[in-house]
């Protein structure tokens, strides 16, 4: 999935343009971003629509538009400046913005990692706690923890995938991409199994969608009416990913393409992940509905009433291979703040952080929104990338700001950045907007704010 | 041996696969889907490293 950031054999060239010897043809990205994308994030959100109200019909043309447009993002806003620049985020944004302001995006980044991280520990959690009758439950409380004997699961396998993830991760890198065509396999079976579970096997049974709409009533009457309509699985399909586009994460995997045509890539993860892994997902908590009456989205139970161990197995590699790379980030993000500190320290402090997360199951419940404000912190910073790339000298500005004047913050760009996530956060937690709908409009606003900033501040600098 | 090894890998993916398939169309039961899937993956995870390369693919770590 990606390489070990901590091989000293291996230039990772972080502070400089990747030279052509070392581009990679677009099956190496092909291979990455289906492994990426069909994980143990997929379990948790699949069901989700379903438990959120989405229809059947909303959610398979929802997410096929959601999920084409990401793709869309990838190949035409990110892959042309990768390519261009051949540089890391993190170093474009340092040359850009400034040392200090990228380290504390970075830190930012790494908090947001660890409850990523969190989520996916109480998925495989989930999973394991199945054979030993230790139940998944999510309480009232955000903050509240779910039965005892599950806390002290999320903390064994917390500490686990840490320590793993300390002692560097290429093992787990290699079993996550040995997994990855099976675990599709799996997404694929479990949906399949579920149809049959629910009757579901006919062409008119399918299309009239009963299965669904009677999963949903069942869940409307014990939780309340709610709605997902199409528009907001578009949205959440489309900008879910909103840091690894918008907000250009990704300009690190596609500094290696070798041409522009490796952005289409992320398609294989979006439509094998992102579409048939959700509503597989989706369905295998539908056909749980109608054979136990039981609503309940915990990823475990429902891959075990589907496939058995087989399921159990899938969940918890799922859950297991998205959070041990997310800590292992996370953690060389703190250790950038941190530099005295080992990297294995900071990537134990970073999964410390996540089995914390983790305990409190109502985040990994909240998963729909969390991505959405995920994608609305980071995102916007993109918007500076891409005014940057674009722009700024088109209207006679400098670009690479920091570097070029030796600044650490570049007050434009944290302006910029801080007051688009300021209001977006705002009109998520006090007025409770859908989280993915504020990334768009916060980018945009950055980008507008940054170029505005950067006319009225920007001293001249000799070229 | 790697060769045969690929061989194998694949028909231990088709094994995690198509036996759901043949739940769906009444062939077979879901027990036997459960113990093939098993059966597949078992095989899938131990012939698959034999042949498939380590992997050289973009580093995201960091940003």
């Amino acid at each position: 999935m990606t390489t070990d950031n901590q091989s000293t054999q291996v230039n990772e060239y972080e502070r400089e343009p990747v030279p052509p010897k070392a581009h990679l043809g677009a099956g190496k990205f092909w291979g990455m971003y289906a492994g990426e994308h069909a994980a143990g994030t997929e379990f948790m959100i699949g069901p989700l629509f379903l438990a959120a109200g989405a229809s059947i019909q909303d959610l398979i043309f929802g997410l096929l538009l959601g999920n084409i447009l990401a793709v869309l993002t990838w190949r035409y806003l990110v892959t042309p400046i990768a390519i261009g620049k051949r540089l890391t985020l993190y170093y474009q944004l340092e040359r850009i913005a400034g040392g200090s302001l990228t380290k504390c995006y970075n830190v930012v980044n790494g908090v947001l990692f660890c409850f990523l991280a969190g989520a996916m520990i109480t998925v495989s959690a989930s999973a394991v706690g199945v054979p030993f009758n230790i139940h998944y439950t999510v309480p009232e409380a955000t903050f509240g923890f779910g039965a005892p004997s599950f806390t002290g699961l999320v903390v064994v396998v917390g500490v686990i995938i840490a320590v793993v993830a300390a002692a560097g991760y290429q093992a787990v890198a290699r079993v996550a991409n040995i997994a990855a065509p099976w675990m599709i396999a799996i997404f694929a079976a479990c949906g399949v199994v579920s149809l049959v579970q629910m009757e579901a096997t006919s062409f008119a049974a399918l299309s009239e969608g009963k299965y669904w709409s009677d999963a949903i009533a069942f869940v409307q009457e014990k939780e309340g009416v709610q709605a997902f309509p199409f528009w907001q699985i578009v949205a959440f399909a489309w900008l879910c990913n909103g840091a690894m586009h918008f907000g250009m994460a990704d300009l690190s995997i596609f500094r290696f393409a070798r041409s522009a045509s490796s952005g289409w890539a992320p398609s294989i993860g979006m439509f094998l992940g992102h579409y048939m892994g959700w509503i597989c997902a989706a369905l295998l908590l539908a056909a749980q509905i109608k054979l136990s009456q039981d609503h309940s989205a915990n990823p475990g139970a429902l891959a075990w009433g589907a496939l058995g161990w087989t399921g159990i197995i899938c969940v918890v590699i799922a859950g297991w291979t998205t959070a041990n790379p997310t800590i292992y980030r996370a953690g060389l993000a703190f250790q950038g703040v941190m530099p005295t500190c080992s990297r294995k320290t900071m990537t134990l402090v970073a999964g410390a952080v996540a089995t914390i997360a983790g305990a409190f199951p109502n985040l990994s419940a909240q998963l729909l929104g969390f991505v959405g404000t995920y994608g609305t912190i980071l995102g916007p910073m993109g918007a500076v990338v891409f005014v940057d790339y674009y722009l700024m000298k088109k209207i006679g500005l400098r670009d690479d700001y920091a570097v070029r004047v030796g600044s650490s913050v570049n007050l434009a760009a944290l302006v910029a950045w801080l007051l688009p996530v300021s209001i977006g956060l705002y009109l998520i937690f006090a007025k409770g907007i859908f989280a993915a709908y504020a990334v768009i409009p916060a980018w945009l606003a950055c980008g507008v704010i940054y170029l505005a900033l950067s006319k009225l501040t920007q001293k001249p600098v000799p070229a | 041996m790697k060769s045969l090894a690929k061989i194998i890998s694949y028909l231990a993916l088709a094994a995690s696969l198509v036996p759901s398939l043949l739940y769906f169309t009444g062939t077979i039961d879901h027990d036997a889907v459960k113990w093939t899937a098993l059966a597949g993956t078992i095989i899938w995870f131990i012939s698959t490293p034999i042949w498939a390369g380590q992997c050289e693919t973009a580093d995201t770590s960091a940003n």
